[in-house]
């Protein structure tokens, strides 16, 4: 049975698209049969980090609508061939996406893949609502700043309440992923420290990305992290984030402040 | 067959006290401090502390009103005097209770209805109080054994008890118990009140921040001290 994870914030900007594209592409350079859907109807943005925005025919709203089969919406990666996108719609709103039309389309998925990630919108609307509600697992993004890591226990308390399983009294599994992390920055009281934000949440952690150039060049290039440039630290900090989700115990490799010389000589910090 | 059913809320009782004018001040520089606070909240105005003549009464009413308080109800003067929509309080109030009606005979156990269940004292929660979650119990004290985060309430008929950190609000003996205490492991909270006495973050010393405190009312003062 295949396991759907939605990835969410509550607040905007904090890395759930990219969240949801490496840790997608991870768990399929891992052999899983994976698809990654947006739910950001109206400000799509997965099919541009994906690199498939010019491959886009029908979306999930066409799909909802009866107007394409969800064969026909599903796209194939092109370098990960056991990755898909379903992407959204960036004409229609959020209103086109109806609770039976999305129920019904997350049990095909089910029913074709190993895992379904879900890119949530930022908010705690209607559309954020839909994206968590058939999850089995949500991954939380958060930023090692307080006003992400409030919005993030806001999420929390809605996935305790508004998902199908929260209302089977059944539990998610929820984890914390924390985007952004700068070493240096936290030493320097500058952001909150990684057990900071583990003990506002009190949830456990799936890993820490490290804030890096990589993770920019590569949303430019239109191709997960994991993908173009699997030896980065961000990518191996995703892959190791993904071997967790599938259930594997992995050690928790924190990313150090790394310093070259001409850092050290002007103790300036190194890019 | 037709159900009704009966709920009960926490609505939040308004007792204007003469001069009228510095508690209306005093009013509006509650909702500036705490914006939204009466969004969702029904209110019930109390006039037995201030005495009135019909037309002020309607005055006072309106003026309300215009702040976006949603009266639901007023005891303390002449219900006549009361324009429509605006009844006099119920009495007493109770749990929530399903009323069945049918329109046959009453059944014959009426009149030896079932001693009703106990109503639960204390409420005692085994997870965090996440952001943007509201938890309120007016039948007494309420024990919670992680963290209550910013964003989140609790709401109390008597006192609070928590084990993790306070960063939300905290507010014991909503229906006025003076006696009501709060308690927690690590003060970091937002805003806290007993018996309708608060303080919010700002006007707390902050000494005590990251403490485990204890705070009571003394009088009209509420009062915070460190836990040893």
């Amino acid at each position: 049975m295949a396991k759907v994870v939605v990835v969410t914030s509550g607040k905007g900007g904090v890395g759930k698209t990219t969240t949801t594209a490496a840790l997608g592409a991870a768990l399929a350079q891992s052999g899983q049969n994976v698809c990654v859907v947006d739910f950001d109807v109206g400000l799509r943005n997965l099919d541009l980090v994906m690199g498939a925005e010019r491959r886009v025919v029908y979306d999930f709203i066409n799909v909802i609508q009866g107007n394409a089969k969800l064969s026909q919406a599903l796209i194939r990666d092109k370098r990960v061939g056991t990755l898909s996108l379903l992407a959204a719609s960036q004409t229609r709103d959020k209103d086109a996406l109806t609770e039976k039309g999305v129920a019904r389309i997350m049990t095909e998925l089910r029913d074709k893949f190993d895992y379904v990630i879900c890119d949530s919108p930022a908010g705690i609307e209607r559309g954020a609502l839909l994206a968590m509600r058939h999850a089995d697992t949500a991954v939380i993004v958060t930023n090692p700043e307080i006003s992400s890591v409030r919005d993030s226990d806001r999420i929390v308390g809605l996935l305790d309440s508004k998902t199908e399983k929260a209302e089977k009294d059944e539990q998610i599994d929820k984890h914390v992923l924390l985007a952004r992390y700068d070493a240096g920055r936290a030493a320097r009281s500058e952001m909150l420290g990684i057990d900071d934000v583990l003990e506002i949440l009190s949830l456990p952690l799936l890993g820490v990305i490290p804030e890096s150039q990589d993770v920019l060049r590569a949303s430019n290039l239109g191709s997960p992290v994991t993908v173009s440039n699997p030896a980065s630290s961000p990518a191996r900090a995703y892959a190791d984030a993904a071997r967790r989700l599938t259930g594997e115990t992995i050690t928790m490799t924190i990313p150090a402040e790394r310093r070259n010389l001409f850092g050290l000589l002007f103790g300036g910090r190194a890019a | 067959m037709f159900r009704l059913v009966g709920r009960s809320f926490l609505a939040f009782v308004l007792s204007p006290e003469p001069p009228l004018a510095d508690w209306i001040d005093e009013l509006d520089a509650w909702i500036e401090r705490s914006k939204g606070f009466f969004d969702s909240r029904p209110v019930m105005i109390d006039f037995s502390r201030i005495e009135l003549e019909k037309p002020d009464v309607a005055g006072l009413l309106a003026q309300l009103q215009t702040r976006g308080l949603r009266i639901i109800g007023v005891e303390g003067v002449d219900p006549a005097w009361l324009g429509p929509g605006l009844g006099p309080l119920p009495t007493g109030g109770g749990s929530a209770r399903v009323v069945e009606i049918t329109d046959g005979k009453p059944s014959e156990d009426e009149d030896d209805p079932e001693p009703s269940e106990p109503e639960p004292t204390a409420l005692v929660l085994d997870f965090p109080v996440r952001s943007g979650q509201s938890i309120i119990f007016p039948n007494g004290d309420v024990t919670v054994t992680g963290s209550v985060a910013s964003g989140a309430e609790i709401i109390a008929g008597g006192s609070i008890h928590i084990y993790g950190a306070l960063r939300g609000r905290a507010i014991a003996g909503s229906d006025g118990n003076a006696q009501a205490r709060i308690f927690c492991s690590s003060f970091e909270a937002e805003l806290m009140a007993i018996g309708g006495l608060y303080k919010t973050a700002d006007a707390i010393e902050p000494e005590l921040r990251g403490h485990a405190v204890q705070a009571w009312l003394d009088g009209e003062i509420l009062m915070m001290t460190p836990q040893n």
